[in-house]
């Protein structure tokens, strides 16, 4: 290293308002470019394989000219469950408490909801039996779900300060194997022949339709979306969150009750991750069956972080990666290649915007090296 | 030190600003080899910044370094990082210290040097850092973890740092802010040792008197730009007091006889912890009454951090009872001792007085939140919190951009007039509850310059004349008797006894600090 000029990185002070735009856009570009060449060493022509992610991401533009939006609308419905876990990690991470159990949540959110559809009519046959009724029920109840399932993090962590990121990644194994064995076990559809799931849910139990396969459940994340940022922005919690987050000790000083704290923005995180569960099964299930728990939990965290947190670009952040994901699974079928390879350029899109950020945060300098360092190395 | 003596620094015309500030206007400042050099300014006037410019930290907009050899030449040099500063022989003392705390001094000394072999002789370590502490009559325990050590311990161990890398320029800024009297003194024949070694000091500090006995030379900084270099010689103390504020500054205060009520914080027989679990109060009885000053005297260590903590509800207490205007709060949450009218400026401020990364409104609003006009119901009014932060930053004239400057980003000074200004201001609406304040100060004119200790002294009396029960911590003595009603004195988490000032003399007071003497 006796290179006259030396490359150092100055800490930006206030990165200006281009850089933070354009710094993401590049990353992306980037690890498209990187994508590239793997698609290419896997036998791919790459623009082709990339010009295929987009139409099954969106569809064609003769597909649009004839009405037909099945591919942007796949891509809507697998945006949902990522806004909702989205918001979910971004509410916990904001305080820096590391849920990574928004699976987890989820899929008690599923099972509670299930519940609620497969078996309260006959246990209360009184309570009226439309969509005006059980939907509500099943959202909320979907939501005490997954709050349940975060508590119990929550508790360990307020009370006996055990990590959270070891229990809550735990506890998603927990879920994880209760509702497989739900679903196989003492729910299994008697009338099944043999297929691993529930019976389907009663008809007003589920989330009406849009339009395609897209219910109301995108409305019902959306406005989660716009909660949260209220949350975050313009009440007292989301003040105590951020002071928390940012430092304890401060907000211990200024009064803020430590376990109090962590127990509601558990329930919070918890909740909206069972949303996605009620999402999940109510709207496009309608059963409780394998494929609830495919990580839409884990993405979520991604989604969250990629979004830095912020309910608006979370929502923007989901999309593009659910799209990546349908277009991903176009390649599958018509390329031949590997299913995964939607979450290899999710990967690579995480790693390259996370390392980007370092452009954001710094400054690069070129300095000429000061001659009595460069005489003595 | 002579005026032929060769310059080892020289900073011309730099100029350094941050988004709406400008820090350093076209600053020069020149450093002779053997010579202590302070730099002086009020809190804001740019002196860390333009430190932090010559050890590499900040690039300047403009302006050049210079650095010179035994003969006096200068050479320009670039400056991009400590490491290169360093490698000019520039070291830096910070105002906040940088050292790891579970780690032995020996092993922080080393820390990060280049050059480290991969397997370390940690004894040949340990006996040049002995070597080197004996040869500057810096005693520091080579091998204790730096948690176990004191403060004044803590920066001769950064003094230490600078010298086993080589250092010929050392910076230090606010070094004896943190530190007793005593510490500080050990300090200043520590740097006098090191200029006639040959070695050049620049150093930070806002009290005079020190800068009088220690320095050689001063150069004043105000807002931003060079007011004047100075021989301590041919000064004094008013007079550097007015180049730096640009007006008289009253170093005497008066204050009322004032009205005593009857008694609004009662700490009775109270045991507590240290975070260490070694009992820290021991049995401890006060009582503050309203419209008075009750100082606590002690050197540093001896429970006033606990006691600041019981009185406040952010430390529990294991035996006795804490009571505020008559409320019983033993051990109840720190919230319940904020609505009861208990203010609090913190000794440690960006540990636990402020959130650095969050604004500045956010961080003025720690106390306000709760209630209307900031609250609405559950609702944060935005607008409102940061029209209430302008409001303080005016009254009390923080200088800062504005509310939505981060925190970390005000000047040491700035940040510990925030502080105190939300605190002052949580006092009142405790007034307007009908409730007795209570304002717990620890170190409230540490880090402070000469204009703004005034002010704040000015705010305390202000706050005790209007009926506030106020408790104030201070390691100055001088402080103490001038601003106190009645001062206890702390040893070994311990009263040593209540004096009213005009009965003690600083003497008595230091040997009751001591432990010798009861009264
Ligand atoms: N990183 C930063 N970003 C923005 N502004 C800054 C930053 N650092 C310092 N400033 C501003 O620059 C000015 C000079 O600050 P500096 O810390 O140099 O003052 P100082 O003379 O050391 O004061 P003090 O005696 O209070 O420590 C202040 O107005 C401060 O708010
Ligand atoms: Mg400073």
């Amino acid at each position: 290293m006796n290179l006259p000029y030396r490359v150092t990185l100055e800490k930006r002070l206030d990165a200006p308002r281009i850089v933070v735009w354009l710094v993401p856009v590049v990353s992306i570009l980037v690890a498209l470019a990187f994508g590239a060449i793997v698609l290419a060493v896997a036998g791919a022509d790459p623009l082709e394989a990339y010009g295929q992610i987009l139409t099954g991401a969106f569809g064609s533009l003769t597909a649009w000219l004839d009405g037909e939006f099945y591919a942007v609308s796949e891509t809507v419905v697998r945006t949902v469950p990522l806004i909702l876990t989205g918001l979910a990690v971004a509410v916990a991470f904001r305080m820096r408490f590391w849920n990574i159990g928004a699976e987890g949540q989820l899929v008690f959110g599923g099972v509670f909801a299930a519940w609620v559809a497969l078996f309260l009519p006959g246990v209360i046959p009184g309570i009226p039996q439309t969509l005006w009724v059980y939907l509500p029920l099943m959202a909320v109840v979907a939501v005490a779900g997954g709050a349940i399932w975060a508590l119990i993090p929550a508790f360990l962590k307020a009370y006996l300060d055990v990590d959270e990121i070891i229990t809550t990644i735990m506890l998603n194994f927990v879920a994880i194997l209760t509702y497989q064995y739900l679903f196989t076990g003492p729910w299994k559809d008697p009338e099944g022949q043999g297929f691993p799931g529930s019976a389907l849910f009663p008809e007003f139990t589920w989330l009406p339709r849009l339009t395609g396969r897209v219910t109301l459940g995108l409305v019902l994340a959306l406005a989660a979306a716009v909660v949260v940022w209220l949350i975050f922005d313009h009440t007292k919690l989301g003040y105590e969150i951020a002071l928390m987050g940012e430092n304890p000790e401060a907000a211990r000083y200024a009064g803020v009750n430590r376990a109090g704290i962590i127990i509601v923005v558990m329930v919070l995180s918890g909740g909206l991750a069972g949303l996605a569960g009620f999402t999940e099964t109510a709207g496009i299930s309608h059963r409780l069956q394998q494929g609830l728990a495919i990580g839409n939990g884990f993405t979520g965290i991604i989604v969250a972080w990629v979004a830095k947190l912020r309910p608006g670009w979370i929502v923007v952040v989901a999309f593009l990666l659910s799209a990546l994901f349908v277009g991903g699974d176009q390649l599958q079928i018509s390329m031949g290649l590997p299913a995964s390879i939607g979450a290899f350029f999710q990967g690579m899109i995480l790693l390259f915007i996370l390392g980007g950020d370092v452009f954001t945060r710094y400054r690069v300098k070129v300095a000429r090296r000061p001659a009595a360092v460069a005489v003595e190395g | 030190m002579t005026d032929t003596a060769p310059i080892a620094v020289a900073l011309r015309g730099i100029t350094k600003t941050f988004p709406g500030v400008l820090a350093n206007d076209d600053v020069d400042l020149e450093v002779r080899r053997g010579e202590i050099h302070a730099l002086l300014g009020e809190n804001g006037a740019g002196k860390s910044t333009l430190m932090s410019v010559l050890t590499g930290l900040y690039q300047p907009d403009r302006g050049q370094i210079l650095i010179g050899d035994e003969t006096g030449s200068l050479r320009p040099v670039t400056i991009v990082s400590p490491r290169d500063a360093i490698g000019l022989g520039i070291g830096m003392v910070h105002q906040h210290f940088k050292l790891v705390p579970t780690q032995t001094v020996a092993e922080n000394i080393i820390l990060g040097m280049d050059g480290v072999p991969f397997v370390l002789d940690m004894g040949s370590v340990e006996a040049d850092v002995a070597a080197l502490s004996e040869r500057f009559r810096m005693p520091v325990p080579v091998s204790a973890f730096i948690w176990q050590i004191s403060v004044g311990e803590q920066q001769r161990v950064e003094i230490l740092k600078a010298l086993y890398r080589g250092a010929e320029i050392l910076i230090l800024d606010e070094p004896t802010a943190v530190l007793t009297p005593q510490e500080a003194a050990e300090v200043a024949a520590t740097l006098r040792a090191l200029a006639g070694e040959g070695k050049a000091i620049i150093f930070i500090s806002h009290k005079l008197d020190e800068v009088m006995t220690v320095a050689d030379r001063v150069t004043v900084l105000r807002k931003g730009r060079n007011v004047a270099t100075v021989d301590v010689g041919a000064t004094d103390k008013h007079r550097l007091a007015e180049l730096m504020v640009g007006r008289e500054v009253a170093t005497t205060i008066d204050k009322d006889d004032g009205a005593i009520g009857p008694v609004v914080l009662r700490i009775d027989g109270v045991v507590a912890r240290n975070d260490r679990g070694i009992v820290a109060l021991k049995d401890l009885t006060l009582e503050v009454r309203a419209g008075e000053i009750l100082g606590i005297a002690g050197v540093a260590g001896n429970g006033q951090r606990e006691l600041t903590e019981v009185a406040t509800g952010l430390r529990r207490v294991e035996q006795g009872t804490v009571t505020v205007d008559g409320e019983d709060l033993t051990n109840r949450p720190p919230v319940r001792f904020i609505d009861a009218g208990v203010s609090h400026v913190p000794s440690d401020r960006l540990g636990r007085g402020l959130a650095g990364n969050l604004p500045l409104a956010d961080n003025m609003a720690m106390k306000a939140y709760r209630r209307p006009p900031i609250a609405a119901g559950p609702m944060l009014r935005r607008d409102r919190m940061r029209a209430f932060a302008g409001d303080l930053i005016e009254r009390f004239n923080v200088d800062t951009p504005g509310p939505d400057t981060p925190a970390r980003n005000l000047s040491g000074g700035n940040q510990q007039k925030a502080i105190l200004a939300r605190e002052i201001t949580a006092g009142t609406w405790a007034r307007e509850r009908g409730r007795r304040p209570v304002l717990i100060a620890a170190y409230p004119t540490r880090g402070l310059d000469v204009g703004a200790i005034e002010d704040v002294r000015r705010h305390l009396i202000e706050q005790r004349s209007g009926g506030t029960a106020v408790l104030l911590i201070s390691e100055e003595l001088d402080e103490l008797m001038m601003m106190s009603d009645r001062i206890a004195v702390l040893h070994g988490g311990e009263v040593m006894g209540v004096v009213a000032p005009a009965e003690t003399t600083i003497e008595e007071l230091g040997l009751m600090m001591a432990g010798e003497m009861r009264r």
